[in-house]
């Protein structure tokens, strides 16, 4: 059921793929630099210290989808006793903490000038920072277990009770009175940002997809290599 | 122009701040990556080369075991 994702046949790809995403990367995270700090418009409210929503809302975005996909790769590699799901759950983990990492340092640098305070125990805030401590404990679990099966099972626990977290991140700002406004890109309804931020916004969050991968692959493919390292041992 | 744009109305430390958090986190993970990647990439090969004729061959008969070292040649 799963042949086409046999390491063999990935790692041709995954090997030489890192070049050109870098490149890529480096090209749209200039455009979207450009875009977020010199070219859109400042708030007729929050003056310039809006252009911390271009390196904010991103991150906070994907450290949400990575846990999520990391939380299916993990279910999968529990139900369907495939170890190499596992070792992909385990790739996305580090840039995930990061950019959850990177939405709670400029969410606070960014309430400073706008709430008054660095902090506020606001329900989107406190359960990033749940987010963060799930990434934590699977980042920190992999580490700890030597044993294979004990491990998938242990960082399938965590990812499963995190990704619970997830639409509680998502709807906080809706359930409680929180210091956030409700979200204002929306898929499925109006968006009620206007498109002089919009588009800077979405370049900056397509260059963090493409960091995102980027680490994904760099961090696969030694995962991989580690693999068949213990492999010309065995021989 | 360059004023207003490192100053920001006065929002120039926070915006920078939040901006140079960002790239310097990106940057350390990126090199820690790497760094880890091309350990694994040395230690393979010096295995590798390391192995008998028999188990050379052995190894040599999965492609991912010549890709890899395809890679750390390029390191």
């Amino acid at each position: 059921m799963f042949k086409s994702f046999e390491p063999n046949k990935v790692f041709v790809i995954t090997s030489k793929a890192p070049k050109y995403v870098f490149f890529l990367f480096i090209v749209v995270l200039s455009i979207g630099l450009t875009e977020a700090l010199i070219l859109s418009p400042e708030d007729y409210k929050q003056s310039h210290s809006v252009r911390i929503m271009y390196v904010h809302v991103p991150s906070a975005w994907i450290s949400l989808g990575i846990f999520s996909s990391l939380a299916v790769f993990s279910l999968s590699s529990f139900i369907f006793s495939n170890k190499h799901f596992a070792l992909i759950a385990k790739s996305l983990a580090p840039s995930g903490f990061v950019f959850n990492i990177i939405a709670l340092v400029t969410g606070a640098i960014w309430g400073k000038p706008t709430w008054g305070t660095w902090w506020a125990w606001d329900a989107r805030i406190t359960s990033m920072l749940i987010l963060a401590l799930f990434y934590g404990m699977y980042l920190l679990a992999w580490r700890v277990y030597e044993n294979k099966g004990q491990v998938i099972k242990i960082t399938s626990i965590i990812a499963i009770l995190g990704v619970i977290n997830v639409p509680i991140i998502k709807f906080s700002v809706d359930w409680w009175n929180t210091l956030h406004q409700s979200s204002s890109v929306n898929i499925l309804s109006n968006t009620s940002i206007h498109s002089s931020m919009l588009i800077p916004l979405l370049i900056m969050t397509a260059a963090f997809t493409l960091f995102s991968l980027l680490i994904f692959l760099m961090k696969y493919n030694t995962e991989l290599i580690k693999v068949k390292n213990k492999g010309l041992d065995r021989l | 122009m360059i004023n207003e744009i490192v100053s920001m109305n006065g929002y120039g430390s926070y915006v920078w701040s939040a901006f140079s958090f960002t790239l310097i986190s990106f940057a350390t993970l990126y090199f820690v990556t790497k760094l880890q990647l091309s350990k694994e990439q040395k230690r393979f090969a010096s295995k590798f080369g390391s192995l008998n004729e028999k188990k050379t061959k052995a190894a040599k008969s999965q492609n991912i075991n010549k890709e890899i070292l395809s890679n750390t040649s390029n390191i």
